[in-house]
């Protein structure tokens, strides 16, 4: 052992890692100027985002927020800043800003869309958040179809109640009926017993009850509709009808039924093949022109329809990815435990399908909520319509940036908001082994 | 005496039509044929007694009519003494001009950022997420109107480019002039020109085609071809002896010296814009309208683009470039010969949806007017001979076809790339 002259006994300590590895250094390094190209990339960055930021900031910051119009803003802006450019004038907002979210809509009656919106996110809790919220909220949910148009358009609340009561006598038929007489007569029996409360009795008993215990809101134009309220109205509706129809559309264009699968493929293949403004026409030239001479109904109702047609054309097509991507044994596994073709779809291929086409759905629904600004240009009053509206006003005539940006945070904030919940949507239902 | 029963006769029964699956398709499929005939013909009635009653029934004659008002925007010859028909087809033009400006710069803009969201370096990948979420979730028509608010309120005006003082000046070598009126570029003249061909006469839809440009495209063509042949050979030559033999310069001069000389020989020049009077005079005048509707959808569309092309590229497992890497290709070989061709296959089926969605779009150039197929035949044409029907109809056919011809395209461009299964 003698010629060894040195070994080491115990272990050496271990060493920090230099100090350009971690820490900020290190990140920096690792993430910024790890390669020469890189360097150069992130100097390009930081002054494009210097230069941005050097205008934006004071753009935003050094602003006026009181003011009676542009001209104002401008005199201000010299004597404070020396110069009016390079500086919002946020007062239109401050004085605008009701009429950019609710449009013309009556300022005494602005408690009913507001109330709208709050029902809206109650009826939606026990479907967003189904693990934390009562599912009893479920109620509030299904009455909010009768009861949203009812606060937003105003009239007797008994013409609510009489639609409402169809859905429900046609229910309990259906429900009582289908041992004595069969499921399909049934279902046609409760559809029946609907269609004539509604086309003969619910008239009369409008009447009679307005007579007995009148219960009314005023009534609102449709004209009156506005502003950001009329994206949110168009946007839910659309949103709301056009998964259901979209579901039947899809599960249609699958049928191994030669009609009315090709019924299914040219409806879907002509909406998505001309733009939503034309159909925006339709609603406003056309519409009327397709029905019963002299009927003549709402604008907005007409533009609710061709939405929700068009967004359903779109929700067909994202569903059959869903149908389509699902492996053929889950509908052979459905057909062995012998369930007919509504409850497999039900119980075992819809979940499935549903849950693999979220991302699909929910950008369907962002580009639903944003082409809602078209109807502007069939002259509704939308956000964008507003814009026009107030630059005719002497006051405000040449104002652009401060509008469109106001404009451009609202609609990002909902879309943005609806992008993340599908994500945490599909971490929650991702059932396989992570 | 046969004892043995007949089989039992399997009658007819009507309730069979619907207990019966063999029976029950063919039940739901009529009464769904004639649920449908009954409301289109009660649609088609209603249609027809109200076009009578209004007066009006349906006719196309308004198309040979003359329209009456200018296009600004436009590629043939136009004026407003021309007829609908042809104002439409001006409309269908502009509308296919921005629609394939705006696929090519979106699609080129989109797979930067797309690649560049990719990126290792931390600073660029958050940029382009910013981009991304800003573009995406704001509507399109915002961005539309936007665009065209920066181009006409902050670019400079024509009177500033007058004068001895003047605060603006032309761009490029005094080349292009931007002004808030629109851009001014240089226009392609022949002083030997060869003329055009005239086609369909004097019709509505008479169609001019310049000989030079065919004679342009014919070359370039020619060109292409035999460059891929000398391509061809030098791969021969390579599979043959091992080296492949330097092409490039001979690939380059027959690429640009036929180019060249048919360009002298026709007597090329630019026609540069001049401030003349009020206004420039000479180039090409590419309009407010025409730029922001690009600029937005492409910007726009880009956004969308750019998420595929991630998607597409992550969707290529690791193992993939590893085993490129194992095989000895450089970087950029595997991005040719290995990602790319598989990322491909995701990204075309979701490409083909955003150029369709791109082309949709450029309907909304009725909001900053821009005259394209909405703008002429279903916005003025429209409100001037009160035809909605037939307008709208024609309208929703001709994108119809468009959309259709499109994703034919596009399907037959993915079959090529498509992964054969055996």
């Amino acid at each position: 052992m003698s010629d060894l002259s040195f070994v080491r006994t115990e272990m050496l300590p271990e060493k920090a890692p230099p100090a350009s590895e971690i820490g900020i250094v290190g990140w920096l390094r690792h993430n910024l100027f790890s390669g020469w190209v890189n360097s150069i990339l992130t100097i390009i960055s930081l002054a494009a985002i210097y230069g941005v930021l050097s205008v934006l900031i004071p753009y935003v910051f050094l602003s006026v927020w009181n003011a009676e119009s542009l001209n104002e803003c401008r005199e201000i802006m010299n004597e404070t800043w020396g110069s009016s450019h390079g500086h919002a004038c946020w007062a239109v907002i401050n004085e605008r800003w009701l009429q950019l979210l609710f449009g013309f809509y009556p300022p005494e009656f602005y408690w009913r869309p507001i109330l709208s919106l709050v029902l809206l996110v109650v009826a939606l809790a026990p479907i967003l958040y189904s693990d934390r919220v009562s599912s009893k909220l479920l109620i509030v949910t299904a009455l909010y179809p009768f009861i949203m148009p009812w606060l937003m358009w105003g009239g007797s609340v008994w013409g609510t109640v009489s639609v409402a009561f169809g859905f429900v006598a046609g229910y309990l038929v259906l429900k009582y009926a289908t041992e004595a007489l069969g499921e399909l007569f049934a279902m046609i029996a409760g559809a029946v017993v609907a269609i004539v409360w509604w086309l003969f009795i619910a008239g009369m008993f409008v009447g009679a009850m307005d007579a007995i215990l009148p219960i009314a809101l005023e009534t609102v134009q449709s004209r009156k509709f506005g502003g950001f309220m009329l994206a949110i109205l168009l946007g839910v509706v659309a949103i709301g009808c056009s998964l259901p129809i979209g579901i039947v559309l899809a599960l249609g264009r699958q049928s191994h039924l030669p009609i009315v699968k090709w019924l299914c493929v040219c409806f879907i293949e002509f909406i998505r093949g001309v733009p939503l403004i034309t159909l925006l026409f339709v609603a406003s030239l056309l519409l009327n022109i397709f029905l019963p001479p002299g009927t003549n109904f709402d604008i907005i109702l007409r533009v609710m329809i061709m939405v929700t047609l068009f967004a359903s054309a779109y929700m067909a097509e994202v569903i059959r990815g869903g149908l389509a991507a699902l492996p053929r044994g889950q509908y052979e596994g459905a057909d062995s435990l012998g369930l007919d073709y509504w409850q497999s779809q039900r119980l075992i291929i819809m979940p499935q399908a549903l849950k693999i086409s979220i991302p699909g759905i929910v950008s369907t629904f962002i580009g639903v909520f944003k082409d809602t600004t078209l109807v502007s240009i069939i002259g509704l009053f939308d956000v964008i319509g507003l814009t026009h509206a107030i630059r005719a006003d002497t006051a405000w005539n040449g104002i652009y940036w401060e509008l469109f940006a106001f404009i451009a945070l609202l609609f990002f904030i909902v879309c943005f908001s609806m992008s993340r919940y599908s994500m945490y949507l599909e971490r929650k239902l991702r059932t396989d082994h992570k | 005496m046969s004892t043995l029963t007949e089989p039992p006769v399997e009658r007819f029964r009507i309730s069979m039509l619907l207990y019966d699956a063999r029976y029950r398709s063919a039940t739901i499929q009529v009464v769904a044929m004639l649920f449908f005939m009954l409301v289109a013909a009660w649609l088609v009635n209603n249609a027809i007694i109200n076009l009578n009653t209004l007066g009006k029934p349906i006719s196309f004659k308004f198309l040979s009519n003359p329209a009456g008002y200018d296009i600004n925007q436009r590629l043939l010859e136009y004026s407003s003494r021309d007829i609908n028909l042809r104002a439409a087809l001006i409309g269908l033009l502009n509308t296919l001009v921005v629609a394939f400006l705006g696929c090519i710069t979106a699609t080129i803009i989109g797979v930067i950022v797309g690649v560049l969201r990719l990126s290792s370096n931390w600073l660029v990948a958050r940029i382009m997420t910013v981009y991304v979420e800003m573009f995406r979730n704001v509507p399109v028509l915002l961005w539309i109107i936007l665009a065209w608010a920066i181009l006409s309120e902050a670019l400079p005006k024509i009177k500033s480019f007058r004068g001895e003082n003047a605060t603006s000046s032309m761009s490029l070598f005094d080349t292009v002039a931007v002004t808030n009126r629109g851009i001014y570029i240089p226009e392609a003249l022949f002083s030997r020109s060869l003329g055009n061909v005239h086609l369909l006469g004097d019709s509505g839809l008479r169609f001019d085609i310049s000989i030079d440009l065919i004679a342009i495209v014919v070359v370039l063509a020619l060109s292409i071809f035999a460059v891929r042949k000398v391509k061809a050979r030098a791969t021969a030559v390579q599979e043959a002896t091992g080296e492949r033999p330097t092409t490039w310069y001979i690939q380059l001069g027959i690429l640009f010296v036929p180019m060249i000389a048919l360009l002298v020989a026709l007597g090329f020049h630019l026609g540069l814009p001049e401030l003349k009077g009020f206004n420039f005079k000479g180039g090409t005048h590419l309009r407010n309208s025409l730029i922001a509707l690009w600029l937005a959808l492409s910007l726009y569309t880009a956004a969308f683009i750019a998420e595929i092309v991630r998607g597409g590229i992550l969707a290529i497992s690791t193992g993939q470039s590893e085993a490129a890497a194992a095989l000895g290709l450089k970087p950029n070989r595997t991005m040719s010969l290995v990602i790319l061709p598989q990322a491909l296959r995701v990204i075309i089926p979701p490409m083909i949806s955003n150029y369709l969605n791109l082309t949709k779009n450029s309907s909304l150039a009725i909001a900053v007017g821009y005259f394209d197929l909405t703008g002429t035949l279903g916005g003025v044409t429209l409100n001037q001979t009160g035809r909605e029907l037939e307008c709208v109809l024609l309208l929703m056919l001709v994108y119809l076809v468009i959309s259709l011809l499109i994703s034919a395209v596009m399907n037959w461009y993915n079959k090529r790339v498509e992964l054969v299964e055996r």
